[in-house]
């Protein structure tokens, strides 16, 4: 257990000290949608209702600071997510 | 290669949505059977790694990036069926939270990403283990990357969005070198852990 927090630890170091100068080059889907002549019909989200779009927090200017901070919270968010639905799988009755 | 909306037509998005859906309830019985109480901060741990290093674009060939996308990684660690569980929490936060793929192409999204990686992850890993591991590990993390890439090109030809005989074969090249750098993170990954966790997991 304790060795896991080593584990967390690290991917909040990867959120805020990497991901801030990750490749802002179009990835794989992205660069054939776009070769192909497709990638406008992705452009708009079926609803804008996510708070931190693209990873990015409003209101912080600074690009790298701004997705540092999605990525640390993020991953926080990720942790409480995963965490909580495999404790409500593990403590389901045996039927 | 997050699906975003507008990419799949309505009947794709429902047959997805609905072969994951079923896919995960089956996964999460197996969880319940195979992985216990103690194993959850496990998951979730991992969960939050894979979310921090999906994010580190790595670049590949001119002017194009990749990222980890971890269904070998996860279940290497957990199992298929854990994998998925794993793997589906970070599609869901990435699209709920990050509008990191489209709602509307969350089905499509996690059984691309978090069913049929691990499975076949897991499947790849079992085949070739018996000569090496660590090729086992590199080749089980490239070929759910390139599955993957496969099931997308599929459902965007099902959706009319692209003919699949145009996209299969951009989407696979492109994919083949994301796939290198998948294989090198997951051996990585997989042995520091490994190491780390010697004797505490089985």
């Amino acid at each position: 257990m304790k060795r896991w927090v080593t584990v967390l630890l690290l991917a909040l170091a990867i959120a805020a000290f990497l991901s801030p100068f990750a490749s802002s080059h179009p990835d794989g889907l992205e660069r054939v949608a776009e070769d192909l002549n497709f990638v406008q019909k992705g452009e708009q989200p079926a609803f804008k209702l996510s708070p931190m779009p693209d990873y990015t927090v409003g209101g912080i200017s600074d690009e790298r600071l701004s997705t540092a901070v999605a990525g640390v919270a993020g991953t926080l968010i990720t942790l409480a997510f995963a965490w909580g639905w495999a404790k409500w799988v593990s403590g389901w009755k045996e039927e | 290669m997050h699906i975003p909306d507008g990419f799949l037509d309505v009947k794709t998005a429902v047959v997805t949505s609905a072969a994951s859906l079923a896919a995960l309830k089956c996964s999460m019985a197996k969880v319940k059977e195979q992985l216990g109480e103690r194993d959850v901060p496990a998951l979730g741990v991992t969960a939050a790694f894979i979310f921090a290093a999906q994010m580190v674009n790595f670049p590949v060939m001119a002017g194009t990036s990749g990222h980890l996308l971890g269904a070998a990684l996860a279940s290497t660690l957990f199992g298929p069926y854990g994998a998925s569980l794993v793997l589906s929490a970070v599609l869901i936060v990435q699209c709920l939270f990050f509008q990191d793929g489209g709602i509307t192409a969350l089905g499509a999204n996690i059984l691309n990403i978090a069913v049929a990686g691990p499975f076949v992850a897991n499947w790849v890993y079992g085949f070739v283990k018996r000569w090496s591991d660590q090729v086992a590990v590199f080749l089980s993390a490239w070929v759910s990357v390139i599955v993957g890439a496969l099931l997308t090109s599929a459902e965007l030809a099902l959706s009319g969005t692209v003919p699949m005989k145009a996209v299969v074969a951009p989407m696979v090249l492109v994919h083949a070198a994301i796939g290198i750098g998948e294989g090198i993170i997951t051996c990585a990954a997989v042995a520091y852990v490994r190491n780390f966790f010697r004797g505490e997991m089985k």
